[in-house]
């Protein structure tokens, strides 16, 4: 049977600068300054974009000058779940050069606001409680260590490692911030328990963008195109509202519990790619909280379940077996609002493939895969990208 | 050691809809609301129209005995809101009658959370005649 995305190719991926301010710009101004580059970098003129993705779809394409074009109901959603569904409308026929670019800027106005805007929870259940983002996602960590027995040493492990990629980025936010130690981590003052500060991601500003192109469409720009070998998308319901139960199931007794949110999608991705977590040479996981690195090597099903403390300390790591979260993600390189650090895994492994990465490029790198989500926020979508054509 | 605070007067009130008001109705009367379903008796929670267990839509409204153990938790250190002074607790409460739900824990120490802990319910007054489900261990809960 023909791979479903064997027409449909990245054709590139762009990073706006990020940094926890930039002055002058609004989000969508840097969304478009995010869409200039990646059509810059892939050589591709803009008149040919006949879709346009992401949460800004209906004014960038007004501001861009294209259309008429195909956009999502609503204008809204972003991540990979915009991406999917701008591979399906390639795949259909439905358009053949698809813009996704995402942007925020101006969102930390008060100095002292450092809780993502859009998380800051209003539903009756959790609005007089105190609740924030940091809050919720250490329920289902603190949840696994009682289960598990994973240690806060695993987490600060993890939020080291990946920090410490993004000190030695020159584009993240924290480019030379670091290096950190475990000791360090455990050092910087709680949060959340089992949070401490450096195990929780920062607020930025900043864009990113990516084409998509068909295969014909593909071979006329400048760089090697990347491929979607596989990808879906899991949900438990909405975040933020409902407990963020380790244990809520489907129906009440589904086999996948919201901790493990994100299995069904990563299956579906390996199935659809003929390939398995063996293969992936880059892992390219959301990290909002240090734990959710953990969760989601054994949501993949990379170990077993309640190992991922002792898998994250043997194989993560760019000197490791499995590079992990290359550019400081979340953590250190950028978390830019709206949905544009959703959108910003798959940029990094799209540059992995490309091998644009001007640091932390894991050599000869021909599949990654890229996450968004977490169970505190009950859901988590995988991508599966290649060199090689499906 | 460090005592944990509670919401109070001036936090952000919760807004019910028509489905949740029973809930709070019961809380500004110190009663712990749930629902049940008359198909297939799993209990309910938050307040839904329809039962997520069986998928019938037949709830009733019972009274729960307020006690349960703790299933997760976690202790905020970091201010969010000028209405919740540091530290306070949120925990995941597995209530006996066998559902779950979100609240705040006090009247203990923030060293003295662990999972499994037995807690029972006791409600704090947050203003404008609305009473808020907290938890606190046994032998600490007023009332």
């Amino acid at each position: 049977m023909t791979h479903p995305y064997r027409n449909v190719a990245l054709a590139g991926a762009f990073n706006t600068a990020q940094a926890r301010q930039l002055p002058g710009h609004t989000s969508l101004s840097i969304a478009l300054e995010a869409a200039r580059g990646v059509l810059k970098r892939t050589g591709c003129d803009r008149m040919a974009i006949d879709g346009v993705f992401g949460e800004m779809a209906y004014e960038v394409a007004y501001a861009l000058g294209v259309g008429p074009v195909w956009t999502p109901m609503g204008g809204a959603a972003g991540g990979i779940v915009s991406i999917l569904d701008a591979a399906n409308a390639i795949a259909a026929g439905q358009c053949r050069c698809a813009l996704l670019t995402a942007g925020g800027a101006g969102l930390f106005s008060a100095g002292a606001e450092s809780t993502a805007p859009w998380t800051r929870p209003e539903n009756e259940f959790v609005i007089s409680s105190g609740m924030f983002t940091a809050m919720e996602f250490a329920l289902i960590a603190q949840r696994h260590m009682a289960v598990y027995g994973t240690r806060p040493e695993h987490l600060a492990h993890v939020a080291a490692t990946i920090r410490n990629q993004g000190s030695i980025n020159p584009q993240a936010t924290f480019s030379g911030k670091g290096p950190y130690t475990i000791e360090d981590v455990l050092a910087s003052r709680m949060i959340a328990d089992p949070f401490h500060l450096l195990d929780c991601s920062l607020n930025a500003e900043g864009g990113a963008a990516l084409l998509l192109v068909d295969a014909d469409m593909a071979a006329d720009l400048a760089l090697p195109p990347v491929w979607l070998l596989g990808g879906c998308v899991d949900h438990m319901g909405p975040s933020y509202r409902h407990p963020p139960s380790w244990d809520l199931r489907n129906g009440g007794n589904g086999e996948i519990p919201n901790g493990y949110v994100g299995r069904r999608a990563a299956r579906k991705a390996f199935a659809m790619s003929g390939l398995s977590p063996a293969d992936v040479d880059t892992c390219e996981f959301y990290d909002p909280f240090s734990f959710e690195i953990i969760r989601q090597f054994e949501a993949f099903e990379f170990c077993k379940e309640g190992e991922g403390g002792d898998f994250v300390m043997e194989m993560m790591g760019l000197d490791k077996r499995y590079p992990t979260t290359t550019d400081g993600g979340l953590l250190s390189f950028g978390h830019a609002g709206g949905t544009a650090q959703l959108l910003q895994r798959v940029v990094r492994g799209v540059e992995q493939i490309q091998g644009l990465c001007v640091s932390g490029q894991v050599e000869g790198a021909e599949v990654a895969l890229c996450s968004n989500g977490g169970a505190g926020a009950m859901f988590n979508d995988v991508l599966l990208l290649g060199k090689d054509r499906p | 050691m460090s005592e944990l605070h509670l919401p109070g007067p001036g936090v952000p009130l919760p807004r019910p809809t028509v489905i949740s008001r029973p809930f709070w109705d019961g809380c500004a009367q110190e009663r712990l609301m749930f629902q049940r379903c008359t198909h297939c008796g799993s209990a309910v929670f938050n307040p839904a129209p329809m039962c997520r267990h069986c998928g019938e839509a037949e709830l009733v409204w019972e009274e729960s005995a307020g006690r349960g153990t703790i299933y997760s938790w976690t202790v905020a250190w970091r201010p969010q809101h000028p209405a919740f002074p540091t530290p306070y607790a949120a925990a995941i409460i597995d209530l006996a009658e066998g559902y779950q739900m979100l609240a705040n824990v006090g009247h203990c120490h923030s060293e003295d959370l662990v999972v499994g802990m037995a807690v029972r319910v006791f409600f704090v007054d947050i203003g404008e005649g609305m009473r808020l489900p907290c938890f606190a261990p046994i032998s600490a809960a007023p009332g």
